[in-house]
Protein backbone atom coordinates (compact mmCIF):
# COMPACT_ATOMS: atom_id res chain seq x y z
CA UNK A 1 0.00 0.00 0.00
CA UNK A 2 2.66 2.65 -0.82
CA UNK A 3 0.24 5.04 -2.12
CA UNK A 4 2.22 8.19 -2.39
CA UNK A 5 4.38 6.16 -4.76
CA UNK A 6 2.22 6.51 -7.50
CA UNK A 7 1.61 10.43 -7.77
CA UNK A 8 3.19 12.63 -10.27
CA UNK A 9 5.36 15.55 -9.35
CA UNK A 10 2.48 17.94 -10.50
CA UNK A 11 0.31 15.99 -7.68
CA UNK A 12 2.58 16.42 -5.34
CA UNK A 13 2.82 19.80 -5.57
CA UNK A 14 -0.79 19.94 -5.30
CA UNK A 15 -0.86 18.12 -2.11
CA UNK A 16 2.11 20.87 -1.17
CA UNK A 17 -0.61 23.62 -1.92
CA UNK A 18 -3.33 22.01 -0.21
CA UNK A 19 -0.66 22.09 2.63
CA UNK A 20 -0.05 25.65 2.47
CA UNK A 21 -3.50 26.54 2.61
CA UNK A 22 -4.34 24.62 5.44
CA UNK A 23 -1.23 25.89 7.43
CA UNK A 24 -2.04 29.25 6.55
CA UNK A 25 -6.06 28.64 7.96
CA UNK A 26 -4.03 27.28 11.26
CA UNK A 27 -1.78 30.42 11.55
CA UNK A 28 -5.04 32.22 11.37
CA UNK A 29 -6.61 30.19 13.98
CA UNK A 30 -3.53 30.19 16.20
CA UNK A 31 -3.26 33.87 16.20
CA UNK A 32 -7.14 34.18 17.28
CA UNK A 33 -6.41 31.96 20.00
CA UNK A 34 -2.64 33.30 21.30
CA UNK A 35 -4.33 36.93 20.65
CA UNK A 36 -0.81 37.39 19.26
CA UNK A 37 0.40 37.91 15.50
CA UNK A 38 0.87 34.69 13.76
CA UNK A 39 3.21 34.25 10.89
CA UNK A 40 4.28 31.06 9.54
CA UNK A 41 7.05 29.95 6.81
CA UNK A 42 6.52 27.98 3.78
CA UNK A 43 5.41 24.37 5.70
CA UNK A 44 7.31 21.86 4.85
CA UNK A 45 6.31 18.73 2.97
CA UNK A 46 7.29 15.54 3.09
CA UNK A 47 6.90 11.93 1.85
CA UNK A 48 8.93 9.57 3.91
CA UNK A 49 8.61 6.32 6.20
CA UNK A 50 8.15 6.41 9.95
CA UNK A 51 11.60 5.88 10.83
CA UNK A 52 12.58 9.11 9.00
CA UNK A 53 9.72 10.55 11.08
CA UNK A 54 11.18 9.52 13.88
CA UNK A 55 14.86 10.83 13.79
CA UNK A 56 12.83 14.21 12.43
CA UNK A 57 10.72 14.28 15.78
CA UNK A 58 13.73 13.81 17.86
CA UNK A 59 14.03 10.51 18.46
CA UNK A 60 11.88 7.10 19.79
CA UNK A 61 12.07 8.64 23.04
CA UNK A 62 11.73 11.88 22.78
CA UNK A 63 8.35 13.21 24.54
CA UNK A 64 5.98 14.58 22.47
CA UNK A 65 2.13 15.23 22.37
CA UNK A 66 -0.21 13.32 19.39
CA UNK A 67 -3.74 14.57 18.69
CA UNK A 68 -5.12 11.90 16.52
CA UNK A 69 -8.53 13.38 14.20
CA UNK A 70 -10.17 10.56 12.29
CA UNK A 71 -12.44 11.74 8.97
CA UNK A 72 -15.60 10.72 8.12
CA UNK A 73 -17.97 11.60 5.09
CA UNK A 74 -16.26 11.40 1.37
CA UNK A 75 -12.81 11.23 2.51
CA UNK A 76 -11.90 8.59 5.24
CA UNK A 77 -7.93 8.87 6.88
CA UNK A 78 -6.81 10.36 9.44
CA UNK A 79 -5.16 13.19 10.88
CA UNK A 80 -2.30 13.49 13.48
CA UNK A 81 -0.73 16.64 14.81
CA UNK A 82 2.62 16.12 16.65
CA UNK A 83 3.13 19.05 19.09
CA UNK A 84 6.43 19.62 20.84
CA UNK A 85 6.59 20.32 24.98
CA UNK A 86 7.37 23.97 23.81
CA UNK A 87 4.19 24.68 21.25
CA UNK A 88 2.00 22.94 24.39
CA UNK A 89 3.26 24.91 27.25
CA UNK A 90 2.89 27.95 25.11
CA UNK A 91 -0.62 27.18 24.38
CA UNK A 92 -1.72 26.39 27.95
CA UNK A 93 -0.28 29.23 29.38
CA UNK A 94 -1.44 31.92 27.24
CA UNK A 95 -4.89 30.19 27.30
CA UNK A 96 -5.46 28.88 30.34
CA UNK A 97 -3.35 32.07 32.12
CA UNK A 98 -0.51 29.65 33.86
CA UNK A 99 3.25 29.59 33.88
CA UNK A 100 4.31 25.58 33.06
CA UNK A 101 7.30 24.40 30.87
CA UNK A 102 6.97 20.62 31.31
CA UNK A 103 4.59 17.70 30.31
CA UNK A 104 4.58 16.14 33.77
CA UNK A 105 2.40 19.88 35.15
CA UNK A 106 -0.59 19.37 32.44
CA UNK A 107 -3.76 18.98 34.21
CA UNK A 108 -7.18 17.14 32.77
CA UNK A 109 -8.36 20.65 31.87
CA UNK A 110 -4.71 21.39 30.15
CA UNK A 111 -5.42 18.50 28.13
CA UNK A 112 -8.97 19.34 27.16
CA UNK A 113 -7.64 22.36 26.45
CA UNK A 114 -4.84 20.96 23.40
CA UNK A 115 -7.69 18.78 22.31
CA UNK A 116 -9.87 21.64 21.29
CA UNK A 117 -6.68 23.22 19.93
CA UNK A 118 -6.10 20.03 17.93
CA UNK A 119 -9.70 20.63 16.80
CA UNK A 120 -9.20 23.61 15.76
CA UNK A 121 -5.64 22.92 13.98
CA UNK A 122 -7.12 19.91 12.09
CA UNK A 123 -10.38 22.00 10.93
CA UNK A 124 -8.39 24.30 9.44
CA UNK A 125 -6.78 21.66 6.65
CA UNK A 126 -10.03 20.02 6.51
CA UNK A 127 -11.50 23.04 5.31
CA UNK A 128 -8.80 23.97 3.48
CA UNK A 129 -9.38 20.21 1.27
CA UNK A 130 -12.72 20.44 1.29
CA UNK A 131 -12.98 24.29 0.11
CA UNK A 132 -10.84 23.33 -3.21
CA UNK A 133 -12.02 19.70 -3.74
CA UNK A 134 -15.69 20.58 -2.93
CA UNK A 135 -15.69 17.13 -0.86
CA UNK A 136 -17.56 16.82 2.59
CA UNK A 137 -15.36 15.75 4.99
CA UNK A 138 -15.74 15.39 8.49
CA UNK A 139 -14.32 15.19 11.97
CA UNK A 140 -14.02 12.90 15.07
CA UNK A 141 -13.89 14.42 18.24
CA UNK A 142 -9.84 14.23 18.97
CA UNK A 143 -8.04 12.02 21.00
CA UNK A 144 -4.82 12.78 22.74
CA UNK A 145 -1.30 11.37 23.67
CA UNK A 146 1.82 12.65 25.75
CA UNK A 147 4.52 9.86 25.16
CA UNK A 148 7.63 8.44 23.49
CA UNK A 149 7.75 9.65 19.61
CA UNK A 150 7.65 5.73 18.87
CA UNK A 151 4.84 4.86 20.64
CA UNK A 152 2.59 7.79 19.20
CA UNK A 153 3.39 6.69 15.67
CA UNK A 154 2.99 3.04 16.29
CA UNK A 155 -0.61 3.72 16.08
CA UNK A 156 -0.74 5.13 12.84
CA UNK A 157 2.21 2.66 11.35
CA UNK A 158 0.04 -0.22 12.74
CA UNK A 159 -3.56 0.99 11.38
CA UNK A 160 -1.94 1.38 7.80
CA UNK A 161 0.73 -1.35 8.25
CA UNK A 162 3.36 0.43 6.57
CA UNK A 163 6.44 0.51 8.17
CA UNK A 164 9.09 1.45 5.97
CA UNK A 165 6.10 2.90 3.55
CA UNK A 166 5.70 6.53 3.31
CA UNK A 167 3.33 9.16 4.59
CA UNK A 168 2.86 12.48 3.90
CA UNK A 169 4.23 14.79 6.78
CA UNK A 170 4.15 18.23 6.90
CA UNK A 171 6.41 20.36 8.76
CA UNK A 172 5.19 24.28 9.86
CA UNK A 173 6.99 26.85 11.73
CA UNK A 174 4.98 29.28 13.29
CA UNK A 175 6.34 32.66 14.86
CA UNK A 176 4.37 34.64 17.00
CA UNK A 177 6.10 37.08 18.55
CA UNK A 178 10.00 36.27 18.66
CA UNK A 179 9.26 33.08 19.21
CA UNK A 180 9.58 30.03 16.86
CA UNK A 181 7.23 27.12 17.47
CA UNK A 182 7.62 24.21 15.35
CA UNK A 183 4.46 21.68 14.79
CA UNK A 184 4.31 18.43 12.58
CA UNK A 185 1.47 16.70 10.94
CA UNK A 186 0.60 13.35 9.80
CA UNK A 187 -1.86 13.20 6.64
CA UNK A 188 -3.39 9.45 6.08
CA UNK A 189 -5.88 8.92 4.01
CA UNK A 190 -7.03 6.23 2.65
CA UNK A 191 -6.01 5.12 -0.84
CA UNK A 192 -9.42 5.53 -2.45
CA UNK A 193 -9.50 8.73 -0.62
CA UNK A 194 -6.22 10.24 -1.94
CA UNK A 195 -7.61 9.24 -5.36
CA UNK A 196 -10.90 10.91 -4.92
CA UNK A 197 -9.03 13.84 -3.88
CA UNK A 198 -6.98 14.00 -6.75
CA UNK A 199 -10.17 13.71 -8.75
CA UNK A 200 -11.78 16.41 -7.14
CA UNK A 201 -8.52 18.28 -8.08
CA UNK A 202 -8.59 17.06 -11.61
CA UNK A 203 -4.88 16.11 -11.52
CA UNK A 204 -5.38 12.46 -11.88
CA UNK B 1 31.97 -4.51 28.24
CA UNK B 2 28.63 -5.25 27.13
CA UNK B 3 26.86 -4.92 23.71
CA UNK B 4 23.60 -3.15 23.18
CA UNK B 5 21.90 -4.51 20.44
CA UNK B 6 19.25 -1.78 18.98
CA UNK B 7 16.13 -3.77 17.68
CA UNK B 8 14.11 -1.30 15.68
CA UNK B 9 9.85 -1.55 14.49
CA UNK B 10 9.87 -5.36 12.90
CA UNK B 11 12.64 -6.23 13.56
CA UNK B 12 14.57 -8.51 15.63
CA UNK B 13 18.28 -9.23 17.26
CA UNK B 14 20.17 -12.22 18.73
CA UNK B 15 22.51 -11.56 21.29
CA UNK B 16 24.96 -13.71 23.69
CA UNK B 17 25.92 -13.75 27.37
CA UNK B 18 27.36 -10.29 28.80
CA UNK B 19 25.04 -8.45 25.12
CA UNK B 20 21.79 -6.98 25.82
CA UNK B 21 19.21 -6.31 23.69
CA UNK B 22 17.04 -2.93 23.68
CA UNK B 23 13.88 -1.73 21.85
CA UNK B 24 12.47 1.68 21.98
CA UNK B 25 9.35 3.26 22.54
CA UNK B 26 6.73 0.16 21.88
CA UNK B 27 3.29 1.53 21.63
CA UNK B 28 0.57 -0.70 20.50
CA UNK B 29 3.44 -3.00 19.19
CA UNK B 30 5.07 -5.72 21.71
CA UNK B 31 8.38 -6.69 22.32
CA UNK B 32 9.12 -10.28 22.89
CA UNK B 33 11.96 -11.75 25.02
CA UNK B 34 12.79 -14.82 24.67
CA UNK B 35 15.60 -16.51 27.00
CA UNK B 36 17.92 -19.85 26.64
CA UNK B 37 19.05 -19.62 30.48
CA UNK B 38 21.49 -22.54 29.90
CA UNK B 39 23.70 -20.74 27.22
CA UNK B 40 22.39 -17.39 27.70
CA UNK B 41 21.40 -16.47 24.39
CA UNK B 42 18.22 -14.29 24.27
CA UNK B 43 16.38 -12.65 21.16
CA UNK B 44 14.08 -9.92 20.80
CA UNK B 45 11.42 -9.15 18.21
CA UNK B 46 9.11 -5.86 17.75
CA UNK B 47 6.09 -6.85 15.86
CA UNK B 48 3.98 -4.20 15.19
CA UNK B 49 0.74 -6.13 13.54
CA UNK B 50 -1.04 -9.60 14.99
CA UNK B 51 -1.63 -11.88 11.85
CA UNK B 52 0.43 -11.58 8.47
CA UNK B 53 -2.43 -11.23 5.26
CA UNK B 54 -0.88 -11.79 1.60
CA UNK B 55 1.07 -8.75 1.39
CA UNK B 56 2.97 -9.95 -2.07
CA UNK B 57 6.70 -10.85 -2.44
CA UNK B 58 8.23 -8.63 0.46
CA UNK B 59 9.31 -10.01 3.51
CA UNK B 60 7.66 -8.72 5.85
CA UNK B 61 8.48 -11.91 8.62
CA UNK B 62 9.40 -9.74 11.39
CA UNK B 63 6.39 -7.37 11.15
CA UNK B 64 3.73 -10.57 12.31
CA UNK B 65 3.03 -12.01 15.68
CA UNK B 66 2.34 -14.86 13.73
CA UNK B 67 5.05 -14.78 11.78
CA UNK B 68 8.42 -13.23 13.82
CA UNK B 69 8.32 -15.56 17.06
CA UNK B 70 8.68 -18.73 15.27
CA UNK B 71 11.51 -17.27 12.96
CA UNK B 72 13.08 -15.88 16.41
CA UNK B 73 13.09 -19.50 17.70
CA UNK B 74 14.41 -21.07 14.61
CA UNK B 75 17.64 -18.29 14.02
CA UNK B 76 18.12 -18.49 18.23
CA UNK B 77 18.11 -22.27 17.71
CA UNK B 78 21.07 -21.82 14.84
CA UNK B 79 22.93 -20.22 16.91
CA UNK B 80 22.89 -23.06 19.27
CA UNK B 81 20.12 -22.18 21.73
CA UNK B 82 17.27 -25.29 22.14
CA UNK B 83 13.89 -24.47 21.89
CA UNK B 84 12.62 -26.39 24.79
CA UNK B 85 14.47 -24.47 26.80
CA UNK B 86 13.50 -20.87 25.68
CA UNK B 87 10.97 -18.77 28.46
CA UNK B 88 9.22 -15.53 26.97
CA UNK B 89 8.98 -12.51 28.70
CA UNK B 90 6.76 -9.68 26.95
CA UNK B 91 6.00 -5.94 26.96
CA UNK B 92 4.18 -3.57 25.37
CA UNK B 93 0.95 -3.78 23.37
CA UNK B 94 -0.69 -0.19 24.70
CA UNK B 95 -3.77 1.56 23.73
CA UNK B 96 -2.30 4.99 23.01
CA UNK B 97 -5.70 6.46 21.53
CA UNK B 98 -8.41 5.71 24.43
CA UNK B 99 -10.72 5.91 21.98
CA UNK B 100 -9.69 3.88 19.13
CA UNK B 101 -12.09 1.58 17.90
CA UNK B 102 -9.67 -1.17 16.75
CA UNK B 103 -7.41 -2.33 19.79
CA UNK B 104 -4.44 -2.94 17.44
CA UNK B 105 -2.22 -3.40 21.10
CA UNK B 106 -4.84 -6.09 22.64
CA UNK B 107 -4.90 -7.94 19.38
CA UNK B 108 -0.82 -7.79 19.07
CA UNK B 109 -0.66 -9.25 22.70
CA UNK B 110 -3.26 -11.85 22.60
CA UNK B 111 -1.50 -13.09 19.19
CA UNK B 112 1.57 -13.06 20.61
CA UNK B 113 0.58 -15.34 23.72
CA UNK B 114 -1.30 -17.72 21.31
CA UNK B 115 1.65 -17.89 19.39
CA UNK B 116 4.02 -18.50 22.55
CA UNK B 117 1.33 -20.96 23.39
CA UNK B 118 1.37 -22.85 20.04
CA UNK B 119 5.44 -22.76 19.99
CA UNK B 120 5.01 -24.34 23.77
CA UNK B 121 6.81 -21.64 25.19
CA UNK B 122 6.40 -20.51 28.48
CA UNK B 123 5.13 -16.78 29.37
CA UNK B 124 7.13 -16.19 32.96
CA UNK B 125 6.69 -11.93 32.49
CA UNK B 126 4.87 -9.42 30.88
CA UNK B 127 4.16 -5.83 31.14
CA UNK B 128 1.50 -5.06 28.33
CA UNK B 129 -1.67 -2.99 27.95
CA UNK B 130 -2.75 0.27 29.81
CA UNK B 131 -1.60 3.03 27.63
CA UNK B 132 1.52 4.18 27.69
CA UNK B 133 4.78 3.38 25.33
CA UNK B 134 7.30 1.81 26.95
CA UNK B 135 11.40 0.92 26.34
CA UNK B 136 12.39 -2.33 26.92
CA UNK B 137 16.13 -3.56 27.62
CA UNK B 138 16.56 -7.36 27.88
CA UNK B 139 20.22 -8.43 29.31
CA UNK B 140 21.24 -11.80 27.96
CA UNK B 141 23.52 -12.25 30.99
CA UNK B 142 21.01 -12.54 33.48
CA UNK B 143 17.36 -12.89 31.75
CA UNK B 144 16.33 -9.21 33.35
CA UNK B 145 14.15 -7.50 31.47
CA UNK B 146 13.60 -3.96 32.33
CA UNK B 147 10.79 -1.58 31.28
CA UNK B 148 10.89 2.27 31.36
CA UNK B 149 7.72 4.56 30.96
CA UNK B 150 7.64 8.11 31.09
CA UNK B 151 6.44 9.28 34.68
CA UNK B 152 5.91 5.32 35.66
CA UNK B 153 9.68 4.64 36.84
CA UNK B 154 11.08 1.45 36.01
CA UNK B 155 10.50 -1.79 36.05
CA UNK B 156 12.68 -5.17 36.36
CA UNK B 157 10.79 -8.28 35.18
Amino acid sequence: MEIYNDLSEFQLSVLSEIGNIGAGNAATSLASILADKVSMTVPKLQIIDVNSMTAILGGPENELAGILVNMTGDIQGMLLFLFDKKFICKLINVLLDKDIDKFENITDLDMSAIMEIGNIMAGSYISAISVLTNLSIGLSTPQLAIDMTGAILSYPAAMFGMIGEKLLFIEENFLSGEESIKSHLLIMPEPNSLQLIMESLGVC
Amino acid sequence: MEKKLVVGISDQQIAFPSDCLITYALGSCVGICLYDQLKRISGLAHILLPESFNSGSRNETYKFADTAIAELVNAMEKQGSSRNRLVAKIAGGASMFVNSTINIGERNVEAVKRELNRLNIKLIAEDTGLNYGRTVKFSSEDGKMTVTAIGKGIKIL
